[in-house]
């Protein structure tokens, strides 16, 4: 449970327009038909006693302490699972309920430890709670029968999971925790075993604890735990928390909202925020549980200059490092040009902190060369979505999945990468929706537990649009298409050229299979599944964007949602399930070369203008470079100074070598993070930043909406990160001056319209708000295109399949592909520093079983990975989850130097990297790789910090 | 052919070596030249006579029993092949007064014929409910289901018409008739008798049902302590779906009715209704809130009507005979017969099929002849080992549902258990706790726990521990398990404790020295 703020009805609200009027102890109360009484009851302040009731999940009427009186109903009922009545007339508290009550405290104490001074949930335990309201004052049982308590009986405390413990002898069996994991969470991996009063909880097996079970350590089961049986250790350590701040989590883009439970500065835990409109309550094991790093001893936290990237690295105070940035960026433009520098923004940073970032360097640099993370991410998703229906946005929020009937999920692998949002998918799965895959790998969703996917289209690695123009084609040739929804709503020139392309004979299944390596007949029903629900909603990840043909698969996937008429309504769209936690935000905020914030065209002069006249400035009316540009700039003298806001691309981005032989040609490398990062070993300057506990700002995630961070503690660098780079404008000669982020934001939503109605006060008072926000829609929008498309009509677009150049052949047979894992998070540089580690302490090489014996490779293998431009070692996993023909592999880890590996190629449109695609060939190796050995030498030399003199 | 001689083959009758006796008949018959057709019926019921042995002659059925192999030669030597004497002989089946005084309505086929005899069941009068209800209307079936007063033989008493109309107008398409047949309760074997020897009646019951509310699809959830009645009844659905009673065109219906097999996880706590279902799921035995109730979202979420073996097979005699004639038997709200079962310390213990009535009495005297060891009657435990018990006092109740609920005892599912004068009833209040604390799910609180502090106090106070606060804390116990348990394993539980402390409070009334002995 949460501890502050928090009421707890009981059970979950039932939506619905009809109302039922009670009574409750002559109280009237007017609820939604289907409410239970027991949350009638709260909702007119009458609190009914409860344990094993709580408003996450389903009642299930199991503790017996919530029963009432109804006039002429025989017996007690249970509140909890007793729906409202018109005219009903409920006793909640009268002599016979407070025997019955006490009885059964009694009975629940009578096997219940009493050490309540000294157990960890001490002031935070709802049967503590309970006991005191009912005004139980004796155990007449006497406390020496059967109990799970006693020394020699009880079992031990299971503390094998690195967040949370396990104390069965404090368990009162009301089954919270198993169904939290099963309807909450959706992974069943917590049961109840044995019967009567030998009732116990198990993770998994008999023989597992909770590590080595199916748990992923969401958090859902210790969130609904009313007793300290399942407990944080952080609270076990500490005591519980006083004080409680809402924020958001700064992992992926789903955008889970928390509040972090503190004492003075100190935060004891988080706690997932039932008001959090993307996770209602919901968190995964990186949210909940891994924000240590940000206390980590790793940290810097004080800037730091050296004049070469071979130096040892100085401290310097603010001022030194502020005036050694803008000396050395003055001196470069000086010497090469206004254009010779430029920046990137982080997606992980909040929107006021990336739009300072952008400002400074069309204002203050005086060129447009600022780009963004989401270049090697999501830059498709934009082009693609903004070009087919006018916004550079996902069109749904998450719970309209809920209304979905088939699910088309394509290169996403939601349960370890969006936890939260996949939980929410497997609910709705598990009600009757239908699965569509279209992944190489077995992902988990293809089949667990009471879930198996429809169609698992196992395509080849850069095959998709082959994939999607099949689907095209069997819809339009098939007569599936939905005329009425394209007449009214789309440009009927464009259908009817799309219409006859996609009607070709190339684009046919039968002609597609064999480069797509799946069969027609599975191609088709998946085609013809999707064609046939009432609501079809595409979801989809860096699978579809990673690619040469990334933007056109995207434009597909819009094509194919426009043919079915599948998008403006709630249980449909076009979804991106983003990688972080502000990668919207980033784009939203004008980090990329040729966009001003909002997605407005650089070359347009009316935008310019009203930014040049906020600004004060003349804005460069030509795009600026992107960052593979600025690399190769690097590399012919021509760019030579780079501002890196909370981005690793020494580790993230592809071909690390040639990255890396960049960064050492520049003569000024500016990295803001929180560690020295891979990218830092080449720079010059770090300047030290603030963890997202430390954040006051906004981000905005995979669903438009736009959620406050709130600071829970000083920044430990004594500087914000957006007041750090108006001093690096200041230092340069602009003048750039916010006394607090809301000003920042303000002034966003002055000069952008989608944004026009965002504030930090509306912030506040709102929760979230899903953009645009704006006369048009003044509390948001969360479903977009509703009566028309943003572009006016909807624009079909022509998608030719074309294979990446990147093919196996004799010397590369193999395709490498890479995706995340759970308990990681993209580079690492956090959850490395956390015990999620334990889940995953290395990146391993997943090979099908025929491949490894080819090769004579049996499963804990060292191997070595070679593309046609570098080579890495890995262990191998033997895994029938991969295709024949087909690896993959995480790229958590920078020793894994998965990227040594992957090649230049990259989107046609928006020079996103291919790196899901990489032929590689794979041999029994015990060496480490060239790289890998050359890399402990360069972090060894290039991390030296020199201590002052004394 | 020879002369027909019938050896039962159902568990009773096995336990005490029919299948000795029938191979000892033929081996005898084939020594002595002597053509015999052996025939493996049902049992009649009258266990303390089983193996009870029929020999078909001119004059009809004659019995013999208890027959041992050993008795066979001496058998054929009194020529009992031609109905001779001997000391085993009793003489016209159908004379037998324990089954001569019963109404035998659903049983009335039992022991007769071979349970998977389809043409035998039909000619005595099988399948002509089904062939009826197949061309009348669904609601005309309900209607007549509903008339006859049929109450759920279960034990709730619920009157199985109207669940069945519930079912019926739910607009939802799929639907199902799970039968209940994990009988659990101590001293009873109603169901496995009907399902081991008349097998065809509940599929016949089912598939009426199936037609009358729509549901196109049924399971019969049977105990797995019941092998042959789970053999038989798969034999049986089989026959009966290769007749086209069953499948995809019932009896000519037009209307599809499906019947599966599915053997209990073993568990007492699955004999409820909801449990069942989870059960059925494939979930772990644990009972489910209600509402709602299973007729509205029983098994998969779907309409469901659960009923008893025995409700469901008496349903084919109310459709071949009429509502009115079921009617036309029982008293006051309780109408139609039951079958009652007598165990335990009983001289005739067996199965008695009665118009609802009687008197304990004659049940227990008439019909019983009094305990096995002949000592005095001290109690009863009717409808399980959640029921209550009586003293002697209580003899000439009259056995229907109203009058034993005035009576502060419940009919259960037609179980009684005899017990004569050496029974200490203090035990059996333990022992009721006990039960519920092995077979409790661990669902609620006040069944998972109070049936071990129940156990418990009752132990102090066999102990002599402060026996009158004892006394009063269980009675406290049981006012929180009766109204705060959430079914009737815990809430039933202290039926048979409060009986036992307030007819026999002399046995609760420990001494402290006592405990010292």
């Amino acid at each position: 449970m949460a501890l502050i703020d928090d009421v707890d009805f009981g059970t979950p609200a039932r939506p619905s327009a009809a109302t039922v009027t009670l009574l409750i102890d002559g109280a009237p109360v007017t609820v939604p038909e289907g409410t239970s009484i027991m949350r009638a009851a709260q909702e007119v302040s009458r609190p009914i006693p409860k344990l094993c009731a709580t408003d996450k999940l389903e009642p299930f009427g199991s503790c017996r302490m919530c029963l009432v009186e109804i006039e002429g109903v025989r017996g007690t009922p249970a509140s909890c699972t007793t729906p409202v009545r018109e005219g009903m007339n409920v006793t909640t508290q009268n002599a016979r309920l407070e025997r019955i009550r006490k009885g059964v405290m009694e009975l629940y104490i009578s096997d219940h430890p009493l050490d309540c001074l000294t157990c960890a949930a001490n002031g935070d335990c709802e049967l503590q709670d309970t006991a005191g309201e009912v005004g139980l004052r004796e155990v007449r049982y006497g406390m020496d029968g059967a109990n799970h308590f006693d020394a020699q009986v009880k079992d031990p405390i299971d503390v094998s999971n690195p967040y949370f413990q396990f104390e069965p002898s404090k368990c009162i069996a009301c089954s919270r925790c198993v169904r939290a994991c099963d309807e909450v969470q959706g992974t069943l991996a917590l049961t109840l075993e044995g019967r009567g009063f030998a009732s116990k909880i198990s993770a998994g097996l008999e023989m597992d604890d909770f590590f080595s079970s199916e748990c992923v350590s969401c958090g859902a089961c210790v969130q609904a735990c009313p007793t300290a049986t399942l407990m944080e250790k952080s609270v076990v350590d500490h005591g519980v928390p006083t004080r409680s701040v809402e924020t958001t989590c700064a992992y992926c883009g789903v955008g889970c909202s928390f509040k972090a439970e503190l004492k003075g500065s100190e935060v004891v835990r988080m706690v997932p925020s039932k008001s959090g409109g993307a996770n209602e309550g919901h968190s995964c094991v990186k949210g909940r549980f891994a924000w240590g790093y940000a206390s980590h001893k790793d940290r810097i936290t004080t800037p730091m200059v050296r004049e070469s990237a071979t130096d040892p690295w100085r401290k310097a105070s603010w001022d030194e490092a502020i005036d050694f940035i803008a000396t050395r960026f003055k001196d470069i433009q000086a010497r090469h040009g206004k254009g010779a520098i430029g920046g990137i923004t982080s997606s992980r940073c909040t929107n006021e902190e990336v739009y300072v970032v952008q400002k400074m360097i069309r204002a203050a640099f005086g060129n447009n060369n600022v780009d963004t993370c989401a270049r090697v991410c999501h830059s498709p998703t934009g082009y693609g979505l903004k070009t087919t229906f006018g916004t550079s946005a996902g069109t749904q929020n998450f719970k309209s999945v809920e209304q979905a009937d088939v699910i088309l999920l394509i290169g996403a692998n939601p349960t370890d990468g969006h936890p939260v949002f996949a939980s929410r998918m497997k609910r709705r799965l598990r009600r009757g929706a239908k699965i569509i895959v279209v992944d190489p790998r077995r992902i988990d969703l293809v089949r667990t537990p009471h879930i198996e996917a429809a169609h698992h289209v196992p395509l080849r690695p850069g095959t998709n649009v082959a994939v999607m123009n099949a689907f095209a084609h069997t819809i339009v040739t098939e007569g599936l298409v939905d005329e009425a929804f394209v007449a009214q709503r789309c440009d009927m020139v464009e259908f009817e050229r799309w219409r006859s392309f996609v009607s070709e004979p190339e684009n046919a299944p039968e002609a597609l299979a064999e480069k797509v390596g799946v069969d027609a007949e599975t191609l088709r029903a998946a085609a013809r599944t999707f064609a046939a629900a009432p609501n079809g909603a595409i979801y989809y990840g860096l699978g579809v964007t990673e690619h040469s043909q990334g933007s056109t698969m995207v434009m597909c996937m819009a094509n194919l949602a426009m043919a079915t008429g599948n998008i403006g309504r709630e249980g449909v769209g076009v979804n991106p399930l983003r990688g972080q936690n502000n990668v919207q935000g980033s784009c939203d905020m004008g980090s990329f070369p040729h966009e001003l914030p909002g997605y407005r065209h650089i070359s347009d002069a009316d935008t310019r203008a009203l930014f040049e006249g906020d600004w004060g400035v003349h804005l460069h009316d030509q795009p600026g470079l992107r960052i593979p540009n600025m690399l190769d700039a690097a590399m012919d003298g021509s760019f030579r100074g780079i501002f890196v806001q909370g981005e690793d691309i020494a580790q993230s981005d592809p071909n690390t070598k040639h990255v890396q032989a960049a960064l050492a040609a520049m003569d000024c490398v500016v990295v803001q993070d929180l560690f020295l990062n891979e990218t830092a070993a080449h720079a010059h300057v770090f300047l030290p930043g603030t963890s997202f506990l430390e954040k006051d700002g906004t981000f905005t995630n995979a669903e438009r909406r736009i959620n406050r961070v709130r600071p829970v503690m000083a920044e430990k660098s004594g500087l914000s990160e957006w007041e750090t780079v108006c001093r690096v404008a200041r230092a340069m000669g602009y003048p750039m001056h916010y006394d607090h982020p809301s000003q920042i934001m303000d002034e966003i939503a002055r000069l952008t319209p989608s944004f026009a109605g965002v504030s930090f006060a509306r912030l506040d008072r709102d929760g979230s708000l899903q953009w645009p926000v704006n006369d048009a829609h003044p509390d948001g929008a969360p479903i977009m295109h509703v009566d028309g498309f943003v572009r006016g009509k909807g624009r079909f677009m022509i998608t030719r399949y074309v294979p990446t150049e990147e093919r196996s052949n004799r010397h590369f047979p193999l395709i490498l592909t890479t995706g995340r894992i759970l308990s990681q998070y993209n580079v690492g540089q956090q959850t490395r520093r956390t015990a999620n580690s334990l889940w995953h302490p290395e990146d391993v090489l997943e090979i099908h079983p025929h491949d490894a014996e080819e090769r004579g490779i049996v499963d804990g293998d060292p191997v070595s990975i070679n593309s046609r431009v570098g080579a890495t070692t890995l262990h191998a996993r033997i895994s029938d989850r991969m295709a024949p023909g087909v690896v993959y592999t995480t790229f958590h880890h920078p020793l894994s130097g998965a990227n040594v590996i992957t090649t230049e190629f990259s989107d046609w449109a928006t020079n996103c990297p291919e790196y899901k695609v990489t032929a590689v060939q794979v041999n029994k190796s015990n060496l480490p790789s060239d790289w890998q050995a050359h890399r402990e030498e360069f972090v060894a030399e290039h991390y030296r910090v020199t201590e002052p003199a004394e | 052919m020879g002369v027909v001689v019938y050896v039962p083959k159902d568990s009773a009758s096995l336990s005490v070596g029919a299948d000795g006796v029938a191979a000892a008949i033929q081996l005898e018959a084939v020594a002595r030249g002597v053509e015999v057709t052996l025939k493996r019926n049902g049992s009649r019921g009258l266990f303390w006579l089983e193996p009870l042995v029929e020999v078909e002659t001119t004059e009809g059925r004659v019995a013999y029993g208890p027959v041992s192999a050993a008795d066979v030669p001496g058998l054929f030597e009194a020529g009992f092949l031609s109905g001779g004497d001997h000391a085993l002989a009793h003489g016209p089946t159908d004379s037998i007064p324990y089954l001569k005084n019963q109404e035998r309505l659903t049983f009335a086929r039992m022991g007769v014929i071979e349970p998977l005899d389809l043409r035998a069941y039909q000619a005595t009068g099988g399948l002509t409910g089904l062939m009826k209800a197949a061309g009348m209307a669904p609601e005309a079936i309900v209607a007549e289901v509903t008339e006859s007063g049929l109450r759920g033989r279960g034990g709730a008493g619920f009157p199985t018409g109207i669940k069945w109309k519930t079912v019926g107008e739910q607009p939802e398409p799929q639907k199902y008739i799970c039968c209940n047949a994990d009988e659990g309760d101590s001293g009873t074997f109603a169901d496995r008798m009907i399902m081991e020897g008349d097998p065809f009646a509940l599929i016949e019951g089912m598939a009426i049902a199936g037609l009358a509310v729509g549901a196109t699809e049924g399971y019969v959830y049977i105990r797995s302590e019941y092998p042959h009645a789970i053999a038989t009844m798969k034999a049986a659905i089989g026959l009966m779906r290769a007749a086209g009673y069953l499948g995809a065109d019932v009896a000519g219906s037009g209307k599809a009715f499906e019947l599966h097999v599915r053997r209990g996880a073993g568990a007492y706590i699955c004999g409820e209704e909801s449990s069942m279902l989870e059960s059925l799921e494939g979930k772990r035995g644990m009972v489910r809130a209600k509402p709602p109730i299973p007729a509205i979202a029983g098994l998969f979420g779907k309409p469901t009507v659960v009923n008893n073996v025995l409700s469901l097979a008496a349903v084919p005699t109310i459709l071949a005979k009429g509502a009115a004639f079921y009617q036309d038997f029982g008293v006051g709200r309780s109408r139609g017969t039951q079958a009652f079962q007598l165990a335990g310390n009983i001289k005739h213990g067996g199965l008695v099929e009665k118009a609802f009535g009687l008197t304990l009495r004659e049940l227990v005297e008439g019909f019983g002849g009094g305990t096995a060891t002949g000592r005095p009657f001290r109690t009863a435990q009717l409808g399980g080992p959640l029921g209550a018990y009586v003293d002697d006092d209580m003899l000439d109740i009259e056995m229907d549902y109203e009058s034993l609920a005035a009576a502060k005892a419940m009919l259960g599912h037609g179980g009684i258990v005899v017990f004569d004068d050496s029974v200490d009833m203090a035990q059996m209040a333990r022992f009721a706790f006990e039960f519920c604390e092995i077979e409790s799910c661990g669902k609620c609180t006040p069944c998972r726990v109070g049936a071990v502090r129940g156990k418990e106090t009752v132990e102090k106070i066999l102990a002599g521990r402060e026996v009158a606060k004892n006394i009063a804390l269980v009675e406290d116990l049981c006012e929180v398990m009766t109204d705060g348990s959430l079914c009737a394993m815990g809430g039933l539980t202290p039926m048979p404790v409060l009986s036992a402390m307030r007819l026999f409070p002399e046995d609760f009334d420990r001494a402290p020295a006592q405990a010292a002995e």
